[in-house]
């Protein structure tokens, strides 16, 4: 996985409550066998005036010019801000995909739902909470080309002079920071895991079919 | 002095836990993993590509189901003319061939929706531990069994290592009193909770849905109930165990026998909340309050009773929330204060891993009473939740009773709940749904989504538009 320290970027919005991940990538897109090619159709319905298929390119399609990501002062961003339960539905991990490739490697929100934070994590995608009042000053600023700054190490969002910090998870900034490799980790535990095995098979058989 | 009480989810978590970290989270034990096409090819590639393992090849079991046609289904894979889907069946049965995974391949009679199949089969068993990559993994709760729906990383990871890394959530007790009215069911009853909570309600949270009117639920209606705790925010829900759960499992072709049989049980009788034991959080809801809900808008938390209206964003004082139902209204193309027994409909998708099971199929065929589906209406699709609901339902008549009322009767499968396969809504056109999503675009693109009870979907689909089905209830019959 990409490791995740420290980020400089430009912030676009979407400024919307309960964002699924049916809208994030829907369906259609979900056939590929694949963990890359989704960047295309994130946000699909609403980048886009036509309905698409996979396979199509962007340069096919029309765009809905009055969609926020598609204002030319939002291109290039990496960091994409949001309203409450960002990512609510679906465990779709194209999702994070489909972000990722298309450039965000944060998104800062109030609240996320449990499945797509996580999924995030997995990815090096860093999802970011902080308290609404603030999430609200970044939408008031940010037609006029909002940079921050993330420093996931000092856990901090930096908006010009003004420093918001924030909460995570120790073990999951140290796996960002690093790039680690969840496997990997807990296949480092693997006697741990072979002994309660063993246990567990004795106080319920009936869970074993070998 | 006695341990201290627990709750039914305490319990679980306890005997799963293979250890904890210094950082705070868990390795959990995983039981049971479901796989299905969708979400399973990258994470086999992840695992060749490693050259790891399946720990534990037999703590595995697939069907395809999200994108699988449910018509032409005795052509099997050469009736699936999308290339694209036919690759990701077949690439299923190929891993799990070569991975040795049991699998109810697309012509088998026991293939169907993976939250219906695993109950059916006895696979799911109470204080199980079962994942798969599908948010409604939730379902399985109903058993008493922590299920959970996890990303593709997290399915590579525990067929890897048998085990989530997880932080413990907190216990939430939805408590509900008294009995649910005749023809208000299950999922009116988990509809109106999503309404109450929000869909972020209970982030964070495994609910254990506890009281008198959840007691009386059948297995069916539980699994309809802990279906849609994700579209509360919770990635789990659970029903202790009783009566009810033992019966259903017992002769299952996975549930234990003999001996066996005896020692599971005598365990899963303790699989309940202690008295006494603490919850984070609570509601109440008196089931008799209850109406036949319909969602009305793009969020399964937009709801209301058939008696009442679409709510109106101006009278709304949170300028979010209003803007959300502003937004919502428009793309549903429906008006503030519109009656909901006012909103016509042109189709009908009766299926899903929340109501597709044989109790389902019996509340909408007992709705035709020899009617015919409204001329208004295009298309009304009856989509059993596996190759053995289909099969009761057609030695008990159901399915000849649709037929002659003019739905369609298919093969099973996701279907039209998600619309990855050819069963999709068109552009503008409203769907009575007895799915669990009516988020924009959902079922089809442009398609506005009503979620609703089996009952309610067929009542509707014989009046061309919503009606209160406590009308007809008891007299006529």
């Amino acid at each position: 996985m990409d490791a995740f320290t420290q980020l400089d970027g430009l912030v676009a919005p979407l400024d919307r409550a309960n964002v699924d991940t049916d809208q994030i990538i829907p369906k259609q897109y979900l056939k590929s066998i694949k963990r890359t090619g989704f960047g295309d159709y994130l946000f699909d319905a609403w980048r886009f005036l036509d309905q698409g298929t996979i396979g199509m390119t962007p340069n096919e399609r029309q765009l809905n010019r009055e969609f926020s990501l598609n204002l030319p002062e939002y291109q290039g961003a990496s960091i994409l801000i949001a309203r409450d339960n960002f990512g609510c539905g679906s465990s779709r991990e194209h999702a994070v995909w489909a972000l990722k490739e298309f450039g965000f490697r944060a998104v800062i929100a109030p609240s996320f739902a449990d499945i797509f934070f996580g999924n995030c994590f997995k990815n090096g995608v860093l999802p970011i909470t902080l308290p609404a009042d603030v999430l609200d000053g970044f939408f008031e600023r940010v037609a006029s080309g909002l940079q921050l700054t993330i420093d996931l190490q000092a856990q901090t969002v930096t908006d010009g002079e003004q420093v918001h910090g924030f909460d995570i998870d120790s073990a999951l900034k140290e796996k960002m920071l690093k790039g680690m490799d969840d496997i990997d980790l807990t296949l480092a535990e693997a006697q741990l895991i072979r002994d309660f095995e063993v246990g567990h098979r004795q106080r319920q058989p009936w869970l074993f079919r070998d | 002095m006695p341990s201290e009480p627990k709750t039914l989810y305490d319990k679980i978590w306890a005997a799963h836990e293979v250890g904890s970290r210094a950082d705070g989270n868990s390795l959990l034990y995983i039981d049971l993993q479901l796989l299905h096409e969708v979400t399973s090819p990258q994470a086999f590639e992840g695992l060749q590509l490693a050259g790891r393992p399946l720990w534990r090849v037999d703590a595995n079991l697939a069907t395809p189901d999200h994108n699988v046609p449910t018509s032409g289904r005795e052509l099997g894979l050469a009736g699936i003319s999308d290339e694209v889907a036919l690759e990701q069946v077949v690439t299923l049965d190929k891993n799990c061939k070569s991975f040795g995974v049991q699998q109810f391949e697309i012509l088998d009679p026991r293939q169907g929706i993976v939250h219906v199949v695993g109950p059916e089969q006895g696979a799911t068993m109470p204080g199980m531990t079962v994942v798969c990559g599908d948010s409604h993994t939730s379902t399985h709760g109903a058993f008493a069994a922590l299920a959970q729906g996890i990303g593709t990383s997290e399915v590579e990871h525990v067929m890897a290592t048998q085990c989530l890394v997880q932080n413990k959530a907190k216990n939430f007790a939805v408590n509900v009193t008294g009995s649910l009215a005749d023809g208000v069911t299950a999922k009116d009853l988990v509809l109106a909770i999503i309404g109450r909570l929000g869909t972020a309600g209970a982030t964070g949270h495994t609910i254990e849905y506890r009281g008198e009117a959840i007691r009386r639920l059948s297995m069916e209606g539980r699994m309809t109930l802990c279906n849609m705790s994700i579209e509360a925010g919770a990635r789990a829900g659970l029903v202790a165990v009783d009566d009810t759960t033992i019966n259903y499992l017992h002769g299952r072709p996975f549930a234990p026998k003999g001996e066996l049989w005896n020692q599971a049980e005598n365990y899963w009788r303790t699989l309940v909340s202690d008295e006494g034991a603490v919850f984070d959080a609570s509601i109440t809801i008196d089931a008799s309050t209850v109406a036949p809900q319909v969602s009305w808008g793009t969020s399964p938390e937009m709801v209301a009773g058939i008696d009442e209206e679409v709510p109106n964003p101006e009278a709304i004082s949170d300028a979010v929330q209003a803007e959300s139902t502003a937004l919502a209204l428009k793309y549903m193309d429906l008006s503030a204060n519109q009656k909901i027994t006012d909103i016509a409909i042109s189709r009908v998708f009766i299926g899903s891993c929340t109501n597709a099971r044989i109790e389902d199929l019996r509340a909408a065929a007992a709705q035709i009473r020899g009617g015919k589906v409204s001329p208004n209406v295009t298309e009304a699709l009856v989509v059993p939740g596996s190759g053995l609901v289909k099969a009761q339902a057609e030695a008990e008549g159901l399915a000849d009773q649709f037929m002659q009322a003019g739905f369609e009767w298919r093969a099973a499968g996701c279907s039209m709940c998600l619309g990855m396969n050819p069963d999709q809504l068109g552009e503008g056109e409203h769907c009575a749904s007895t799915s669990n999503r009516n988020f924009e675009g959902r079922q089809g693109y442009g398609g506005r989504t009503h979620l609703v009870s089996p009952a309610m979907a067929a009542a509707a689909a014989i009046n061309g538009r919503f009606v209160d089905i406590r009308d007809h209830q008891g007299g006529e019959g």
